[in-house]
């Protein structure tokens, strides 16, 4: 099971629920169940290439998953995925 | 930010009525800080959160001019803020906002100038602060920011970790203001100021170049909507026409990576330089910054941490303003940008300078010092004049 980290903003299509358990083998998997369960996601969280849009960051446990492989990165049961909103700081 | 896709909001103003009162006249009968320039900051306050934010010196730099093959050259003195850097410009504004919008506490994640600014103006509005900063940052910073009794967090991690965190946070303390996650939409705007300023210190004119530090990106995006918007509520006669150049470190340039690879996507990365308070790894703004460079034909380059070190003295030396590593990039972008002839001698040049040296004296331990160290007598001075006078001609030989 996969622990997914929902920001405020996209609470509205969770329930207001803030952690979702998910299944899925890599971190596009993960998402796309997400959407699948909470339709309205995939709109919000991928471009029109079906990458992930340039406001959004997605962290697998510690790190950002662009620093990793991407949406094709695997995941292992008990991680955290967590949607993080890109415009903040500086 | 968009509730849809978490892009930046941007502020409008209704130009038509802002132009029909503000004038010179009116701006200079306002306080010497940035809100004489309120008519176009996006809140209205008789009493806002204030510690004297703006106003500080351009200081013309004919020395350093001629040592860069410059021409006109002037230096946007920002250490001349109450806490020592430009943060205190955005901070007067988004935590004046804050408190209109009922926030009762101010929070920030920073690389230190911020939380030093946030700290200081919650003291003065009687807010509650907490502020989260990398657990590595200069001593002056993390003391200067304890100082007014906020809540200080030293997160194990880099400023990008502690960003995260804070966006995060917003989820689950939807009551606090974060200056640059919540409500930073306004907070970015103070940065206009930088512009106004500086047009009005020439007389009311634009440069033709500035060279702007990027951290997040947002202070260079800014400065160029700032002198956009002078013309356009009719303070500036001519349409500016103001290339805008960046200025990052080697260790943490995704902005100038980019724009040297021609690309319009920035690749993240993690941050190691000096330049602790750029050392922003994905920055919010990167697009929109490389977006203004370009289309205004300026360019970005970074510098190597020896270079920063390099532009802190050349500075010093030249013209008497003591930066932080900030100044360091981009003075040492400046020389870098002259030297290939990107920054001309023909042109009106302005560089951002926008902290203060005594906030990161760690970084140029072991490259400045006494001359010597003396006993109180006239044998031992002489002594030691004679000794550095030989080495200095051996040093010029």
């Amino acid at each position: 099971m996969i622990k997914v980290r929902i920001p405020a903003q996209l609470r509205t299509l969770t329930g207001g629920v803030g952690e979702v358990p998910m299944e899925g083998a890599t971190v596009g998997e993960v998402l796309k169940g997400l959407d699948a369960a909470h339709p309205g996601f995939a709109e919000r969280l991928f471009d029109e290439d079906g990458g992930l849009r340039r406001f959004v960051n997605v962290f697998l446990d510690e790190e950002d998953v662009r620093f990793l492989d991407g949406l094709g990165t695997p995941v292992a049961d008990g991680q955290t995925l967590s949607i993080v909103p890109a415009v903040a700081g500086g | 930010m968009c509730d849809f896709c978490f892009g930046p909001l941007e502020v409008t103003y209704d130009y038509e009525r802002v132009a029909a009162t503000i004038s010179r006249e009116r701006v200079a009968s306002g306080p010497r800080s940035i809100w004489r320039y309120a008519d176009l900051l996006p809140v209205r306050d008789a009493a806002p959160v204030d510690l004297g934010a703006g106003f500080t010196p351009l200081v013309r730099a004919d020395r350093l001019a001629a040592e860069l093959g410059l021409g006109e050259l002037w230096i946007k003195d920002d250490t001349a803020n109450p806490t020592g850097s430009f943060k205190d410009r955005v901070v007067s504004v988004a935590l004046t906002k804050a408190r209109q919008l009922g926030f009762k506490v101010a929070a920030c994640a920073s690389t230190g100038n911020l939380a030093n600014s946030v700290a200081a103006h919650a003291a003065r509005a009687g807010m509650d602060s907490v502020v989260l900063i990398p657990h590595d940052l200069e001593q002056a910073k993390v003391t200067m920011t304890s100082v007014y009794g906020g809540r200080v967090f030293a997160v194990e991690g880099s400023y990008d970790d502690v960003n995260r965190l804070c966006a995060e946070l917003t989820s689950e303390q939807p009551d606090w203001a974060f200056v640059n996650v919540n409500v930073r939409t306004y907070y970015a705007e103070g940065s206009k100021t930088l512009a106004f300023e500086v047009a009005e210190q020439l007389g009311w004119q634009a440069p033709d170049h500035v060279v702007v530090p990027i951290g997040s990106g947002s202070q260079l995006t800014k400065v160029a909507k700032g002198f956009a918007e002078l013309h356009r509520v009719g303070l500036l006669d001519e349409e500016p026409s103001v290339r805008v150049s960046g200025a990052q470190a080697e260790g943490c340039s995704p902005v100038a990576t980019a724009y040297a690879e021609g690309t319009d996507a920035i690749r993240p990365v993690k941050p190691d330089t000096i330049a602790k308070s750029l050392a922003i790894g994905n920055p919010a703004d990167g697009w929109y910054a490389l977006d203004t460079i370009r289309s205004s034909g300026g360019a970005c380059a970074a510098v190597t941490d020896a270079e920063v070190l390099d532009g802190i003295r050349l500075l010093a030396r030249t013209e008497g303003i003591f930066a932080e590593t900030a100044g360091g990039v981009t003075i040492a972008t400046l020389a870098k940008l002259a030297a290939e002839g990107v920054v001309r001698p023909d042109e009106r040049v302005v560089a951002m300078v926008t902290g203060h040296g005594l906030k990161t004296v760690e970084a140029l331990a072991g490259t400045v010092g006494p001359t010597a160290t003396i006993a109180p007598t006239l044998d031992s001075f002489d002594e030691a004049m004679a000794s550095h006078a030989a080495s200095t001609q051996r040093s010029s030989q």
